[in-house]
């Protein structure tokens, strides 16, 4: 162990240019930029409590059944969607989910700009304007 | 020795193989049904509306005798405001007529028949736009043959010849197959262009080419078509393939044409003039 002041610089340098990101983002990013924005509830998502499907269910796999709606509301022609608990829907992005979550800049946008995806259903769905 | 390292390997390796198998058909199991889409056995279930209007074919007969410019120009006003149909009339674009979109207009009967001018036409159908077209919604339609993306599909319950704006790419085929210029193209924006929206009904984007759709989303809870509600009367809606209902038995009775019948797209609008 004639080299021990080498090595342990050595193991010093080396472990300090691997965990760049860390360190680097603890001490000069921005906070809270790491943690995932939380979804804002209007008063009346929040009197529902429960969306169209479980809510574990819908953070996870809305897109898909979003999807799902466009394809047989629009080829099929089926306008009436029934939940897994037996609740019957409207199909309707502008006129089911916006109706509830109204706050489209706090529910809809927070977590796609975090998420970096850029969905484009807002080209043609119209959405209810911001108040204030 | 050997033989045991080998062994122990052996049992390392299975174990890690069947913790990871294991961990994937858990997840598997408790990804909810509903995620693998309509048409499979546990996937979501949809249906249509009680009072969904239904038939095998949907047609049109348009009976020209009992309308006059007026009525035509509300129909119009109508189906266009319901749908968020653009206007870019008054607009200081130097193109803006070429920009122009609609669904249902009135036009005169030698641009609606052209072919079928007598040559002493009534005076009341010479010079006047009081032949209100639109989308023939045809039992052969050319449209949709050409369309590469599917975006424009005949409807197989209900004979409807349909868009999917989400699937349009703009490529203006089927403009260029159908016979009757019932297809406009989003040259830009329509949104500026649209005076008070119906949030009921969604937008088109710039790049996609739209038209009538028969009021699909009207039928779907058991309304009539805006045109024919807006019409008075003059205007009959039902179903085609049924014998018993107005349409036909009015058929029966009336003499009526279609559009450009000898191009075999079997138009489902009929005229009585």
């Amino acid at each position: 162990m004639n080299d021990k002041n080498k090595i342990i610089t050595g193991l010093v340098i080396f472990f300090l240019v691997v965990l760049f990101p860390f360190w680097f983002n603890l001490i000069f990013g921005t906070p809270g930029a790491s943690t995932a924005p939380e979804a804002e509830l209007t008063e009346k998502a929040k009197e529902a409590e429960n969306c169209v499907e479980e809510t574990q269910y819908m953070r996870a796999e809305h897109m898909q059944l979003l999807d799902q709606w466009r394809d047989t509301v629009v080829r099929d022609g089926k306008r009436l969607y029934m939940a897994e608990d037996g609740g019957k829907y409207d199909p309707s992005l502008s006129n089911t989910c916006m109706d509830c979550h109204s706050n489209k800049v706090e529910f809809c946008d927070r977590c796609h700009n975090y998420a970096s995806v850029a969905p484009y259903c807002w080209d043609c769905h119209t959405y209810p304007e911001e108040t204030e | 020795m050997e033989n045991s390292r080998r062994r122990f390997l052996k049992t390392a390796g299975f174990s890690i193989l069947g913790v990871g198998a294991g961990s994937i058909l858990v997840g598997l199991e408790t990804r909810s049904a509903r995620a693998a889409g309509p048409g499979s056995d546990k996937g979501p279930v949809f249906a249509k509306a009680e009072e969904a209007r239904e038939a095998r074919r949907w047609g049109m007969v348009i009976d020209t005798r009992e309308l006059d410019e007026q009525t035509c120009r509300k129909m119009q006003e109508e189906c266009h405001r319901i749908h968020n149909v653009p206007d870019f009339s008054g607009d200081e674009h130097p193109r803006s007529s070429k920009h122009e979109i609609k669904w249902i207009w009135p036009t005169e009967f030698t641009h609606a028949f052209p072919g079928q001018e007598a040559e002493f036409l009534a005076e009341k159908l010479s010079h006047k736009p009081i032949i209100p077209v639109l989308c023939n919604h045809c039992d052969n339609p050319p449209c949709v043959q050409v369309c590469p993306t599917k975006a424009t599909f005949k409807r197989e319950s209900d004979g409807i010849v349909m868009m999917d704006f989400h699937r349009c790419i703009g490529c203006r085929f089927c403009m260029a197959a159908c016979p009757f210029g019932s297809r406009s193209f989003n040259f830009r924006d329509p949104r500026p262009a649209i005076k008070d929206e119906n949030p009921e009904f969604p937008t088109r984007t710039k790049g996609v080419v739209e038209k009538c759709n028969f009021c699909a989303e009207r039928l779907a809870v058991g309304k009539q078509p805006a045109c024919v509600e807006a019409s008075g009367g003059a205007l009959i809606f039902g179903d085609l393939e049924d014998p018993e209902s107005d349409i036909r038995k009015l058929l029966a009775d009336e003499y009526a044409i279609r559009r450009k019948p000898n191009l075999g797209t079997f138009p489902s609008v009929f005229y009585i003039v």
